[in-house]
């Protein structure tokens, strides 16, 4: 840090540092309790990360607390995370999230600041400063790397990248994956690993009317890949997606499943006692392989120019380049046996290997949590921030919710419980004084000083709607419901216009 | 409307308490949850496009024999929601009919998933 900076901290740390009401009034800040009351001010929060954990802390707060003011940080200038830049493009409903998200945006006491990074634009501990409570939602922006030899050659990819690729992040928008060889391999069978297969094997037709961005449609378009494999360590009984994408699957147009009937031997029987959930999804995988397909599915999947399937009890072993090493061609499978049953089951890798040829890898193994900032603890192990009920171990003041709090898995309704359940705990801390209001805290007055210096300026939730609304034009002219902006600098530009 | 399109719906809250208002007939339990401002945290996130389970309602059980049938979809989502019981259904997919009348409708508790309540990252260190 340069002197300059330093004795602006200092300055503004004397100004905020003891919080004294009179010093923050005397910069235009005004406590808004009509109470009057010596003891507690208006209690000001802060969530770091705009996704469904950010919004959903915040509506529970709101709701909840007659005067919190809650602010939302959020590292890009557009909003709601993973709901823009997951959920795949063929699904919109589930977005209509976003409505409920956009009423919070804006409540009375509600603010919400784009385009700021925490941990580099401003720290955990500055943030403290400016509010009585900081939590953490800032979602799971890496991914599980698969720790084997090739993992870098191109040809292969994470999904998070892969989706992020097809949905407009910005930091993905050069990605260009290979999609010039027939198959696919991709690692993992979770909804992600459905997420990307069905973007791979969907027609064109369907996917124009969505909001995937233009430069992927055209790439997909002229995609060669005609058969998806989808690779799970472990069973058919073990498969982590969830029935209506499994669903979707079998029933997507143009493409057949290809499961192989031995995989499937001797499990009806097992199926029976299996809680409902895993036995209505097992029956559906079983009949899908099992029976042949009568009538008009029979007519459809003749039909079918592609076709997708799950390989069980295989893990990934080694990438297989091509010989001059310039790129993959291939995946070694180690074979599993499974030792136990159930969800809980578990492999053990044996000899024997399996080579697959393809050209694509996509590893879907799942995304991960990183610190991003030194102040506040990590678990490395589990990859999430320590907390009890959303209570950040060992850092009152601190609290998480979301992907960041409970690791990458969970729908948006189980986010937003648990979403609740940290924001209860806030609201638990302030009525039994743990959390300490006897002092003011300045909030965003201070944090825009701090910004200021650092030469970010905030995107405004009006700003994030002018973006909205000029996406929403691009994307009529091209009959989809938006065209998402994929240049943080175009975005900024729109949204101070 | 007049008198004899209303049907009075009883609703259980998360609370255990006992709110009772009248929806017109043909709407969903999800449009009467909206039109009358019910306060139930997060219910109906997906808007009744069969997306989500938040709107998930506990019936009695011979109000449930009458309900209808369940789409496969319907199922597919009731799967994921916390507290599923044998007369769970989706409020969105349930419209109001006379022969309803005077039901009363459990929302469930949001017993969010088992993991939250083991505390996460304390056993390592
Ligand atoms: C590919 C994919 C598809 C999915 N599809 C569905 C679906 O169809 N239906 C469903 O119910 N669930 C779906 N999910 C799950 C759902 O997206 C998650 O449950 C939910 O988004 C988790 O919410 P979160 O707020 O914890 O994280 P996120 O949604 O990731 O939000 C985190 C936010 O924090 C911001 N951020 C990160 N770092 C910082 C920082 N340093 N400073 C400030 N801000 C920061 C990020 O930019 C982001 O906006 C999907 C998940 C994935 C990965
Ligand atoms: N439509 C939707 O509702 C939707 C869409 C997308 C995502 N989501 C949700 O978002 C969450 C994240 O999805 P996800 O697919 O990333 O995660 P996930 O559901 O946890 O699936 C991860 C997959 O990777 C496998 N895996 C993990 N580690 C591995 C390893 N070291 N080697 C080999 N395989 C490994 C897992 O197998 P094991 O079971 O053996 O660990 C599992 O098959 C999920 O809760 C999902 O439901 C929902």
């Amino acid at each position: 840090m340069n002197e300059t900076k330093d004795c602006f901290w200092k300055r503004i740390l004397k100004i905020y540092g003891n919080t004294r009401i009179v010093s923050v009034c005397s910069l235009g800040y005004l406590g808004t309790r009509s109470v009057a009351s010596t003891a507690a001010h208006q209690p000001k929060v802060c969530i770091v990360g705009s996704g469904p954990a950010g919004f959903y802390t915040a509506q529970h707060l709101l709701k909840n607390h007659q005067s919190l003011q809650v602010d939302i940080y959020e590292k890009l200038p557009v909003p709601f995370g993973l709901v823009r830049f997951g959920v795949a493009p063929d699904h919109p409903e589930v977005k209509n999230v976003i409505n409920t998200f956009t009423q919070t945006a804006h409540h009375e006491r509600c603010s919400f600041y784009g385009n700021v990074t925490v941990g580099s634009d401003i720290t955990v501990d500055l943030l403290k400063r400016a509010y009585h409570a900081v939590i953490l939602s800032y979602g799971a922006e890496g991914n599980r790397s698969l720790g084997i030899p090739g993992e870098g050659l191109p040809g292969v990819y994470s999904a998070k990248d892969f989706v992020g690729w097809y949905n407009g992040l910005p930091e993905n928008k050069s990605l260009e994956p290979d999609l010039s060889s027939e198959t696919a391999v991709i690692l993992g069978q979770g909804n992600v690993a459905l997420d990307v297969a069905r973007i791979l094997l969907s027609p064109v037709e369907l996917l124009k009317k969505t909001d995937i961005t233009e430069s992927s449609l055209e790439a997909i378009a002229a995609s060669k890949i005609q058969r998806v494999l989808i690779v799970g360590r472990r069973g058919p009984l073990q498969v982590a997606c969830t029935i209506k994408e499994l669903r979707e699957m079998i029933k997507l147009p143009g493409s057949k499943p290809q499961l192989d009937p031995a995989d499937f031997e001797g499990l009806k029987d097992v199926i029976e006692d299996l809680p409902r959930p895993r036995k209505r999804l097992s029956e559906l995988l079983l009949k899908a392989a099992m029976e042949k397909p009568v009538g008009k599915e029979a007519e459809r999947q003749a039909a079918a120019s592609r076709c997708w399937g799950f390989k069980f009890l295989r893990s990934p072993v080694e990438i297989l380049a091509k010989a001059n090493g310039a790129r993959a061609v291939g995946i070694r499978l180690a074979v599993n046996r499974l030792e136990g049953s159930g969800d809980s089951a578990r492999v053990t890798p044996t000899e024997g290997r399996e080579d697959v040829n393809c050209g694509l890898i996509i590893n879907s193994i799942g995304y991960q949590s990183l610190p991003i900032d030194p102040a506040v603890p990590f678990d490395y192990k589990q990859a999430v921030i320590p907390n009890t009920m959303g209570r950040v171990n060992q850092a009152p003041g601190l609290y998480c919710s979301g992907w960041v709090k409970r690791g990458p898995t969970g729908v948006i309704a189980t986010t937003m419980n648990d979403s609740f359940d940290t924001a209860r705990s806030v609201l638990q801390d302030l009525e039994s004084g743990q959390l300490d209001t006897t002092s003011a805290k300045p909030g965003y007055v201070f944090v825009k000083a701090v910004l200021e210096q650092q030469g970010v300026s905030p995107v405004s939730f009006t700003g994030w709607e002018k973006i909205d609304a000029a996406e929403i034009m691009k994307g009529k002219e091209a009959g989809k419901p938006r065209e998402k902006l994929l240049d943080v600098a175009e975005m900024l530009k729109l949204a101070r216009a | 409307l007049r008198a004899e399109d209303k049907v009075t719906v009883h609703f259980v809250n998360r609370d255990g308490e006992k709110i009772t208002v009248q929806g017109n007939t043909g709407d969903s339990l999800l449009d009467v949850v909206i039109d009358k401002n019910l306060d139930f945290d997060g219910f109906g996130a997906c808007e009744g496009t069969l997306a989500c389970s938040t709107c998930h309602l506990i019936f009695e059980k011979d109000v449930y024999k009458q309900l209808g049938p369940i789409t496969d979809e319907e199922m597919d989502m009731l799967d994921l929601a916390y507290g599923l019981t044998d007369t769970s259904r989706l409020g969105c997919q349930i419209c109001l009919s006379k022969s309803l009348d005077g039901m009363t409708v459990k929302v469930p508790e949001s017993v969010s998933d088992v993991r939250q309540s083991v505390d996460v990252g304390t056993t390592t260190s």
